[in-house]
């Protein structure tokens, strides 16, 4: 394979504090805070399923939250944001609300898709998150049409699609990097390029580690940054989406990151992940996108352990809250699996 | 000389639609040019627009999933697929997410998106241009799925799917093209509440037919006239959700059935509608046992002597109904 990434998916590197010069305190706190709102929320359905709380399969992204939260400080709530199979933070990063993630992820009726859906799918449109499914690049062209829409409504809004470095593999995504292209839609295609597909390094899977490639083969302005930091990747998203809104067609932004957790649930999955080791997964999160974020910030007077502490504290307490209420939410009634069939105002 | 053919009516329910609903557009493949949707789509762009009436890349899958993502954002798209066999490439966007994102959502999303895809087949084709895979879509809960073959249908099905707020295939087949009928004004009409209809009174046997099959059956019941054989038709228009009652009252009339289809026989939809009937009828009700004629189980051959074997004519169902009623020349 040959390593156009180069030094960003080298684990070793970029471990340090992040650059924030020129940036604003309040906006750096709540990027902050919001990762860490997204990291908790997420340890704490790890810690649900490990203990079989969860029925489901969980897709968590611990270790990539810098990619969502520093991409939505630029969205409004009435673009057209879709999701795969590993959206908590996507979603999170536009409506912090856990407790409906909760109560989603165990079934129960007060949850976002209204216990319909589970961990993969998940709907909160009034806040711009237009829904993620787990079928491989399954809402890209979805999210092209809807960018194309805002187009033909006369909005300034735009259609963003979260997309996996497996997913690109599927023929539907360059069928839509082509149309939205030809269409001059305005939508933003975010990679995260985790370097994993499930259980396969991409290696195995491509002959070049750069996703960005594709975005040249089919005209579409591009950028390529660390996805471990939030400051990177949001300078870069606010330019592009001011671009988009202002009719100079579809972008594409590239983050290098990695999860985590393995493939699906809690565990590491060093034992059946191809080219997924303990030494990997400790670099990488030393390039923990948190970390880095609060160390800078910290270094610049703009934040202090105690204010991290007190956050924190809080945050557990209110995660906990959240659980127990989910837990004790009732399950959708037993005519849900029908009435959800068709639209019910035509019945 | 009548105002209307069927392809004319098609044609007259998108400049309807594209006239009064400004969130109505449509997308696919052919449409900026006159010859590759026959007569029913005939100077759409120049009328309304190429920004309303978008001819795509070679893109089946993506252009689907755009206009159900488009659908999602609140616009009333149509897909046309001059080919249903070139949709197969389309199949994610239609069944996994068209058809189930209100249910998995909550009944929040509503993609209501029009998927026309059409039959086209005859003329040494051959087994990837003929194809009537409507019994793969009816298998689809969520999916609502239309079959017009009357002209009048024609029209106002494509008006009430594209008003329907649920994702619909609607599928005309080529060969409905030469019918023709007067036409009154629009009424839009509420999809949910279509269903099979009786298109020809008759006593002696139902005959129930999905869209081309429907027409054979009319022809049939007129030349079954001379030879003293009342048939009932009943054309299904809406495969899925499929009502079935109006059937079952019809067989409990005739006590005999002929069920008529343009797909392949097995796993088709012609298996669909007589368990359906069966399950209702009293035990002792049907006179004869019931049939199905369907293509035989075999991808379409391309020679057009192996073609007129293949194909259902007139003389074939009317051969059936004799069959049914063991009728012995």
């Amino acid at each position: 394979m040959k390593k156009q990434l180069e030094d960003l998916s080298d684990p070793t590197k970029f471990q340090d504090s992040i650059i924030i010069d020129g940036m604003d305190a309040s906006l750096l706190k709540q990027m902050l805070k919001s990762m860490i709102l997204i990291r908790k929320t997420e340890q704490r359905l790890a810690l649900g399923r490990k203990n079989r709380l969860i029925g489901g399969p969980v897709h968590l992204g611990a270790g990539q939250e810098a990619i969502a939260v520093g991409i939505s400080q630029s969205l409004q709530r009435t673009d057209r944001v879709f999701g795969a199979h590993r959206s908590h933070s996507h979603l999170l990063a536009l409506n912090p609300d856990f407790y409906k993630l909760f109560a989603e992820v165990l079934g129960k009726s007060t949850g976002f898709s209204k216990g319909m859906g589970g961990s993969m799918h998940l709907y909160d449109q009034p806040n711009g998150f237009y829904g993620s499914v787990p079928i491989v690049a399954g809402t890209v062209s979805l999210a092209v049409g809807a960018a194309m829409a805002a187009k033909l409504q006369g909005t300034d809004d735009v259609g963003v699609a979260y997309i996996g470095d497996g997913a690109v593999e599927e023929g539907v995504v360059h069928e839509s990097f082509n149309l939205a292209k030809i269409q001059e839609a305005p939508m933003l295609f975010v990679i995260e390029n985790n370097l994993f597909a499930s259980h396969m390094h991409i290696s195995l899977r491509q002959p070049n580690d750069m996703i960005s490639r594709f975005a040249v083969a089919n005209e579409i302005p591009h950028k390529l940054v660390d996805g471990n930091d939030v400051v990177a990747v949001f300078n870069a998203a606010r330019e592009q989406i001011a671009d988009m809104r202002t009719g100079k067609g579809p972008r594409l932004l590239e983050l290098v990151t990695y999860r985590w957790y393995g493939h699906v649930d809690w565990r590491d999955d060093v034992d059946v992940g191809v080219e997924r080791s303990l030494d990997d997964i400790e670099n990488w999160k030393a390039r923990d996108p948190i970390a880095r974020l609060s160390a800078s910030m910290l270094s610049a007077g703009m934040w202090s352990e105690a204010e991290e502490l007190a956050f924190n504290k809080g945050l557990d307490m209110d995660i906990a809250e959240a659980w127990e209420q989910a837990m004790q939410d009732p399950y959708p009634k037993g005519s849900a699996t029908l009435d959800y069939v068709y639209s019910p105002i035509l019945l | 000389m009548k105002s209307h053919n069927y392809g004319t009516a098609i044609l007259s329910a998108f400049e309807y639609l594209l006239e009064n609903y400004p969130e109505v557009f449509v997308i696919g493949q052919g449409l900026w040019s006159p010859w590759y949707v026959g007569n029913s789509m005939t100077d759409l762009d120049k009328k309304f627009g190429v920004g309303r009436i978008i001819d795509t890349p070679v893109s089946e899958s993506a252009c689907t999933g755009a206009a159900v993502g488009a659908a999602l954002a609140g616009m009333k798209p149509i897909v046309v697929h001059p080919r249903m066999d070139f949709m197969i490439y389309a199949m994610d966007a239609v069944v996994n997410q068209a058809a189930k994102w209100s249910h998995m959502l909550g009944g929040q999303a509503h993609p209501g998106v029009t998927i026309r895809s059409i039959i086209n087949r005859g003329g040494e084709q051959g087994a990837q241009h003929s194809q009537a895979l409507h019994a793969w879509f009816a298998h689809v809960p969520g999916l609502r799925v239309v079959m017009p073959s009357t002209v009048a249908d024609a029209r106002d099905l494509l008006i009430a799917s594209v008003l329907c707020p649920d994702p619909v295939m609607y599928i005309d087949d080529r060969w409905l093209y030469e019918q023709e009928d007067d036409l009154p004004p629009v009424i839009e009409l509420n999809l949910a509440q279509q269903k099979p209809c009786v298109s020809r009174n008759g006593t002696d046997i139902t005959i129930v037919g999905t869209s081309h099959a429907s027409l054979l059956a009319r022809e049939a019941a007129n030349n079954l006239v001379s030879e003293n054989i009342s048939a009932e038709v009943i054309d299904v228009r809406v495969l899925n959700p499929f009502f079935v009652d109006d059937i079952v009252e019809s067989v409990k009339k005739t006590r005999n059935l002929l069920v008529v289809d343009s797909g392949t026989l097995s796993g088709g939809f012609s298996g669909e509608i007589i368990a359906k009937v069966m399950e209702k009828l009293p035990v002792d009700c049907l006179k004869n046992p019931p049939m199905r004629l369907a293509l035989p189980d075999a991808p379409a051959p391309t020679s057009r002597i192996l073609e007129k074997e293949y194909y259902i004519y007139p003389d074939d169902v009317v051969f059936a109904v004799k069959k049914v009623l063991q009728y012995k020349k």
